[in-house]
């Protein structure tokens, strides 16, 4: 076994072990913390796919987790309020059911993808960030504006949405819901960075030319990666929604879409784990630095400088060493 | 006479003021090597970018095959059957030899669109791509990280993952290029067998293995084809003696 497995492994047995503990010694607060922890490295997860393998640097990743969220905000409101979302054409009603929510949340952020794939892949570098913060701003002041939906002020769900066989209000119930979507997306994410499309993905990044030349298209190549990523992100977006039972346009603020992108580089740019190490230790940080000062903000930013100064394979480069081509 | 596999027809290309390609003309018969030779700047990598999709050509055509491919981008020309290797090595150095050469072998003989199952357990992918490699005799290279190849290495793997392809034309632009005599002596044999499956048009400095491999030579200056012909031919032209060969031959 690699080093780099045995660290994955040792942060999955963290991740199963610390909540178990904490219902033992009943801290729902770091039950809470682990979810909170679980859900952003999700959606870490789904930009690590577009940029650490894809090399997109995309600054709208808050796009899609506002999506999910909305998908869930929408659909739960109109189910609490028995009120359909519409009636003509088709009658459509809300839901309080998780899978149907996390089904429209992955194909309504995969379909917001394509649109806004298709223009910003044209471009590259600075044009393809500016392009993605873009669009991330223009769904942020939608929704401010989207008065039936809260508006500025949001949406709240009184009731977590419902998991057939679980109990969701149970915190370890919900928080072993989304650990295991966790871990079942990553599994995906490790087969496909192995599979001849991230191969040509990869390749795609590090010699475009090359790729054109033996007869691939590294547009389309990027396209798909980037609604692959941009579905797990809305995923995510579902599952935070439900985390906090309330959504509001601040899912789709770009700083969201900086956080996601500093999980990333603080754990490992396009390492299987970087964005579930980075996550998890954002919320540490988050939680008792937050708790000594206000300014925890500086600290985080010193750690990130140190990090992109002296350690650019993350924390999983510092411990794992160099990504190896063959493992 | 036979058809050529790849032809350009009065190709032109002008960047500002300076004429790149004018109405260059040149075909590749099957079975051959045609060489391009010319002095720096005569529009040699601009002529290999129209033919390879990467430049769309001002006026002309260029075929392949008989099919007018002048409107098709790289990737579709590279489907049809034209490979090509590049000047400066295009290959991704953070993969290992082999990832490289499944590359090529996956855009001619497999599809990008699977996410499952691993590239390097695809057995037809994965004999393809080894069979390359032995040809060009970095097999003991295969799990190496790229980066770390020699650049003669590079090269050799330019012309690997070109061989991948199993394509109906290569198109090498300068594949001795900083290779040691010995290395280009090596693939100056390894060119000499290629030409019998697929024809090459070979853009190249190195005169000795121009004058070794090519049955016909195409003289390239400001962007004109100033003479074609065999060795012989092209040896004993004044117009070329005069423009590039300075009589020193």
């Amino acid at each position: 076994m690699s080093r780099e497995a045995v660290i994955n492994a040792v942060v999955v047995a963290g991740l199963v072990l610390v909540p178990l503990w904490a219902v033992w010694a009943d801290e729902p607060f770091t039950i809470t913390l682990a979810t909170r922890a679980v859900v952003l490295a999700l959606a870490a997860v789904g930009l690590n796919l577009a940029l650490g393998l894809g090399g997109l640097v995309s600054l709208g990743h808050a796009v899609f987790f506002g999506i999910g969220g909305y998908a869930m905000g929408v659909l739960a409101s109109h189910a609490q309020s028995y009120t359909p979302l519409m009636e003509w054409p088709v009658l459509i009603e809300g839901t309080k059911s998780m899978p149907i929510i996390w089904l429209v949340s992955i194909v309504a952020s995969a379909l917001v993808a394509l649109v806004i794939g298709s223009v910003s892949l044209r471009t590259s570098g600075v044009y393809f960030i500016m392009i993605t913060l873009a669009f991330g701003q223009m769904f942020f002041f939608f929704t401010i504006s989207w008065a039936a939906y809260g508006g500025e002020d949001g949406l709240s769900i009184y009731v977590r949405n419902g998991f057939p066989g679980l109990n969701t209000l149970v915190p370890i119930q919900f928080y072993g819901l989304c650990l295991v979507v966790l871990l079942v997306v990553l599994v995906f994410c490790s087969a496909l960075a192995r599979s001849p499309f991230g191969l040509a993905l990869n390749a795609a990044r590090q010699a475009p030319e090359r790729v054109q030349a033996v007869g691939l298209d590294p547009f389309r190549l990027r396209l798909v990666a980037f609604v692959i990523s941009g579905a797990i992100t809305g995923l995510a977006g579902a599952l935070f929604a439900d985390l906090a039972r309330f959504v509001s346009p601040t899912m789709f603020s770009w700083q969201l879409s900086g956080e996601i992108m500093v999980f990333i580089i603080i754990g490992g740019v396009a390492r299987l784990f970087g964005p579930v190490v980075g996550a998890v230790l954002f919320v540490m940080l988050e939680h008792w630095l937050g708790g000594l000062s206000d300014y925890w903000h500086v600290f985080l930013g010193l750690l990130l400088l140190g990090i992109v100064l002296f350690a650019k394979g993350g924390l999983i480069g510092v411990l794992a060493g160099k990504a190896r081509a063959h493992d | 006479m036979t058809e050529p596999v790849l032809e350009t027809r009065a190709i032109t290309k002008s960047f500002g003021a300076l004429k790149a390609s004018d109405a260059v003309s040149l075909d590749l018969r099957p079975g051959e090597i045609h060489a391009i030779i010319g002095p720096n700047g005569a529009g040699k990598s601009t002529l290999i970018g129209q033919i390879s999709g990467a430049l769309v050509p001002d006026s002309g055509a260029v075929f392949l095959d008989g099919e007018d491919v002048t409107a098709l981008p790289p990737q579709v020309r590279a489907r049809k059957g034209l490979a090509r290797s590049f000047q400066i090595s295009q290959l991704a150095m953070e993969d290992s030899v082999l990832q490289n050469a499944l590359l090529g072998a996956l855009g001619a003989g497999g599809s990008p669109w699977r996410f499952f199952r691993p590239a390097l357990s695809d057995r037809p992918l994965r004999e393809r791509a080894e069979a390359a490699l032995a040809r060009v005799g970095l097999t003991e290279q295969a799990a190496r990280v790229t980066a770390e190849l020699s650049h003669g290495q590079r090269r050799l793997l330019e012309v690997a993952v070109a061989l991948t392809m199993a394509p109906k034309v290569f198109v090498m632009d300068e594949p001795m290029a900083g290779l040691g005599t010995e290395g280009s002596a090596a693939l100056t044999r390894l060119l000499d067998q290629l030409r019998h499956e697929a024809p090459i048009l070979l853009v190249e400095h190195d005169m000795d293995a121009v004058f070794a491999l090519a049955d016909r030579i195409s003289v390239l200056v400001y962007g004109r084809v100033i003479a074609t012909g065999t060795v012989e031919e092209i040896r004993a032209n004044r117009a070329v003696q005069d423009a590039y060969l300075g009589g020193e031959t």
